[in-house]
C-alpha cells in the first residue's frame, strides 16, 4: 500500500472557560464564547501527522458542525492535513452519541477506504468520551480507546496502541482498519505551517455535505435520532465550606493549620 | 429514531457489569452493586451481576455479598484479558436474550470502552460518566452528569430504548461493607467464541506501583502553582500517610502520573482530608474533591476560586508554608523521628 489514509475527527467547540452560566435562567450562555478546535482532537491530528511523516499517505479531516467550522478545518489543513469534509446540516443538531457516531461513521464511509480513524478521547463540551467506540461499531471495525501512544506496522496491516489503566498499562495490537481515540495531552500539537496557510485557507479541498448529500435519513439523526433526553438542568450545589483564612508568618500559618487538621492525621 | 433492540415493556432487571482484572473486582463494581441494590429495593427489581473472565467464579459470591441477587458467569479463555470484541459480543448476546431494563458499568478505561461500543450494538442510549443515579417518578433511570465542567448538573434519561445504560465514575458512591449472610443465585452461561471473535490482542501488560487515590483517606494535591516540584508534596504525604494527587495541568505537564489525576477527567475522590497546593480551583478540578470532609487550600493568589471551596485557607506561597508544616509535623513525631 502507498502510505496510510488516516481520517481525523475534529470538533469545533466553544472555549469552555468562556462559557458562562446565566444566573437568572440557569442555562449555559455560549454567546460570548469564542470557538476553538477541541483540544484532544489536536492531539489526534498531531498523532496523524507524525504517522504520515513516518509512513507517508494522506490525512482527511472530518467534522460535524455549523458552516463556520470550515475555517477551523482549514487551520487543520494548514497544520498538515490534506483535505477536509464538513457535515453541516441542522438535521445533525441536538444529537446524543447514538446518532452522532452513526452520522460520523457514514461520513467516514463517504470519504472512502481508510486505514485509521483517529479521535480525541472526548470533547470539552460534551465530554462523554463515547463517540469513537460508536463510530467503530457502526463501521464494524476494531477500536483502541484512550491510547497514549500509537505505532503502525503497515506491512503487517497492524496498529499497536498503549493504554493506561488503573493499576497498570497495556499494549493492544489490532488489525487495520481501526478506530483509535487518543488521550488528551499525549503530544504537543504543532503550529500552523505558514507556507501552507494561504493555500489551506483559500484553495485546499473542503467538501461540505448535508444529510441529504450522504443519503441519510433525518429520523436517524440529531434530536429525533437520539435515545437520551435531558430531563433536568440545575446548578451544582456547592457544599458549605468553613472558609477560615489563616494568616501570619509561614510558621504561624503552619501551626494554626496543624492545630485544625491534626484530628485527621495519624500520629 | 434509531430503532431500539427492545423496549421498556419487554424489559426488567438491573444489571451491573462486574469488571475484574487479574481475578480482582474493580472497586467501582462494588460501589455500583451497592447503589443498584438501593435502587432495586426502591423499585422491586432484581440486581444481576454480569461477570466475564477466565477462572473468576470466586468473585460471584463477592458480588452477592455486595448486593447482587443473581450473578451470571461467562468464562472462556478469550475473556481472560479484556478486549473489546469478545466482551461486547458476550454481553450483547446476554442482554438481547434476557432483556434487562438497565445496565450499569464503571467509568473506568475498559468500562467506557465497552459501554460506548455496546450502546451502539444494542441501539440504545448511554449516559456517560455519571456522578449520581436515581429513579424518577415514572421509574426511569436518571443519570446525573456534570456539564461543561462549569457547575451545571444535568439529569439524562433514556425513555424508550433499552437497556438504559450508564457508566458511573469511580468513587462517587461509597463502598458498603456488604452483608456476609446474603444469598444469591449464581449461574454459568454458555459462551461460544472463536479466534475470529477476538481480533485484538494484548501483547504487553505492566502493573504500576500507583496507589488507589479513590480509596485514600488523606490526599495532598498539587496543581500549576507547584511548578513541577512535587517532591515536597510527597514528603508531606509520607508524614501524614496520604496519597499524592494532581490536577490535569500538573499531569499534562508530566509532573505527576495520570493515575493521580483528580477532577472531571480524572478520579473523583472522597478523602477525610485534602491538602490542595497551588491549585486555582476550577470546577473541572473541584468536582473531584467536593465530597472531602475537610479541604485545606494553599495558594499565593488571594482571588483563587479554590478558597471558595476550602475549609482552611492560606494565602501564601506553597514553598513557604509546606516546609514549616513539615517541620511542625516532625516536631509532633510524625514520620517516625
Amino acid at each position: 500500500m502507498s502510505g496510510l489514509h488516516t481520517v481525523v475527527c475534529l470538533k469545533v467547540v466553544p472555549k469552555s472557560e468562556e462559557v458562562t452560566i446565566n444566573d437568572e435562567t440557569r442555562t449555559l450562555d455560549r454567546s460570548k464564547a469564542r470557538s476553538e478546535i477541541n483540544g484532544p482532537d489536536l492531539n489526534a491530528l498531531e498523532t496523524a501527522l507524525e504517522l504520515k511523516e513516518a509512513h507517508g499517505g494522506r490525512i482527511s479531516l472530518l467534522s460535524m458542525g455549523p458552516p463556520f467550522a470550515e475555517q477551523y478545518l482549514r487551520l487543520g489543513i494548514a497544520m498538515g492535513a490534506d483535505a477536509a469534509f464538513l457535515m453541516s446540516d441542522r438535521a445533525f443538531g441536538g444529537a446524543d452519541t447514538l446518532p452522532t457516531s452513526y452520522a460520523l461513521a457514514e461520513g467516514v464511509r463517504a470519504i472512502g477506504p481508510c486505514d485509521l480513524v483517529l479521535c480525541g478521547e472526548e470533547s470539552s463540551d460534551g465530554a462523554t468520551g463515547q463517540v469513537p467506540q460508536g463510530i467503530a461499531e457502526w463501521l464494524d471495525v476494531s477500536q483502541i480507546t484512550y491510547a497514549t501512544r500509537l505505532q503502525v506496522l503497515p506491512r503487517k496491516r497492524l496498529v499497536r496502541g498503549r493504554r493506561e489503566l488503573r493499576g497498570g498499562s497495556e499494549v493492544l495490537e489490532s488489525p487495520l482498519p481501526c478506530v483509535v481515540s487518543l488521550k488528551v495531552g499525549i503530544n504537543e500539537p504543532r503550529f500552523l505551517d505558514f507556507e501552507r496557510l494561504e493555500w489551506a485557507m483559500h484553495e485546499a479541498p473542503v467538501t461540505v455535505w448535508t444529510a441529504a448529500d450522504l443519503g441519510l435519513d433525518p429520523e436517524r439523526l440529531g434530536l429525533p435520532g437520539s435515545a437520551t433526553t435531558v430531563a433536568s438542568v440545575e446548578m451544582a450545589p456547592t457544599a458549605e465550606r468553613r472558609r477560615e483564612f489563616l494568616s501570619g508568618t509561614p510558621e504561624e500559618e503552619a501551626r494554626q493549620l496543624l492545630e485544625r487538621i491534626k484530628q485527621w492525621i495519624p500520629a | 429514531m434509531i430503532e431500539p433492540s427492545y423496549r421498556a415493556d419487554d424489559a426488567s432487571g438491573l444489571w451491573v457489569f462486574l469488571e475484574q482484572r487479574d481475578g480482582l473486582l474493580e472497586p467501582v463494581s462494588l460501589e455500583l452493586l451497592a447503589k443498584a441494590r438501593e435502587i432495586a429495593d426502591e423499585s422491586q427489581q432484581v440486581v444481576t451481576g454480569v461477570l466475564l473472565g477466565q477462572e473468576v467464579s470466586h468473585l460471584a459470591q463477592v458480588a452477592v455479598v455486595h448486593g447482587a441477587d443473581e450473578v451470571l458467569i461467562a468464562e472462556h479463555p478469550l475473556l481472560e484479558l479484556y478486549t473489546t470484541p469478545p466482551y461486547t459480543k458476550v454481553v450483547a448476546e446476554l442482554v438481547l436474550a434476557r432483556r434487562p431494563d438497565s445496565l450499569l458499568l464503571g467509568a473506568t478505561a475498559n468500562g467506557r470502552d465497552l459501554a460506548g461500543r455496546l450502546a451502539v450494538r444494542l441501539r440504545t442510549g448511554l449516559t456517560a460518566d455519571c456522578t449520581d443515579l436515581a429513579l424518577d417518578a415514572g421509574g426511569l433511570l436518571v443519570g446525573e452528569v456534570t456539564g461543561f465542567g462549569s457547575g451545571i448538573l444535568a439529569g439524562i434519561v433514556c425513555p424508550e430504548h433499552r437497556p438504559q445504560m450508564a457508566t458511573v465514575r469511580p468513587g462517587v458512591f461509597p463502598r458498603a461493607a456488604g452483608d456476609q449472610w446474603r444469598k444469591g443465585r449464581v449461574s454459568r452461561v454458555k459462551v461460544s467464541l472463536t479466534a475470529d471473535d477476538s481480533p485484538v490482542r494484548v501483547i504487553r501488560r505492566s502493573a504500576s506501583q500507583g496507589d488507589d487515590i479513590t480509596a485514600a483517606e488523606r490526599l495532598v494535591i498539587g496543581g500549576r502553582g507547584v511548578h513541577g516540584d512535587f517532591k515536597i508534596l510527597h514528603e508531606l504525604a509520607r508524614l501524614v500517610s496520604a496519597e499524592v494527587g494532581a490536577t490535569r495541568v500538573a499531569v499534562d505537564e508530566g509532573w505527576a502520573d495520570r493515575e493521580a489525576q483528580i477532577g472531571q477527567t480524572g478520579y473523583v475522590t472522597r478523602p477525610k482530608l485534602a491538602i490542595v497546593c497551588g491549585v486555582s480551583g476550577a470546577m473541572q478540578f473541584t468536582v473531584g474533591i467536593q465530597d472531602a470532609d475537610t479541604i485545606v487550600a494553599i495558594n499565593s493568589d488571594p482571588e483563587a476560586p479554590i478558597f471558595e471551596s476550602a475549609d482552611y485557607c492560606i494565602v501564601d506561597d506553597v514553598f513557604r508554608v509546606l516546609p514549616r508544616l513539615i517541620e511542625a509535623l516532625k516536631a509532633r513525631g510524625n514520620g517516625g523521628e
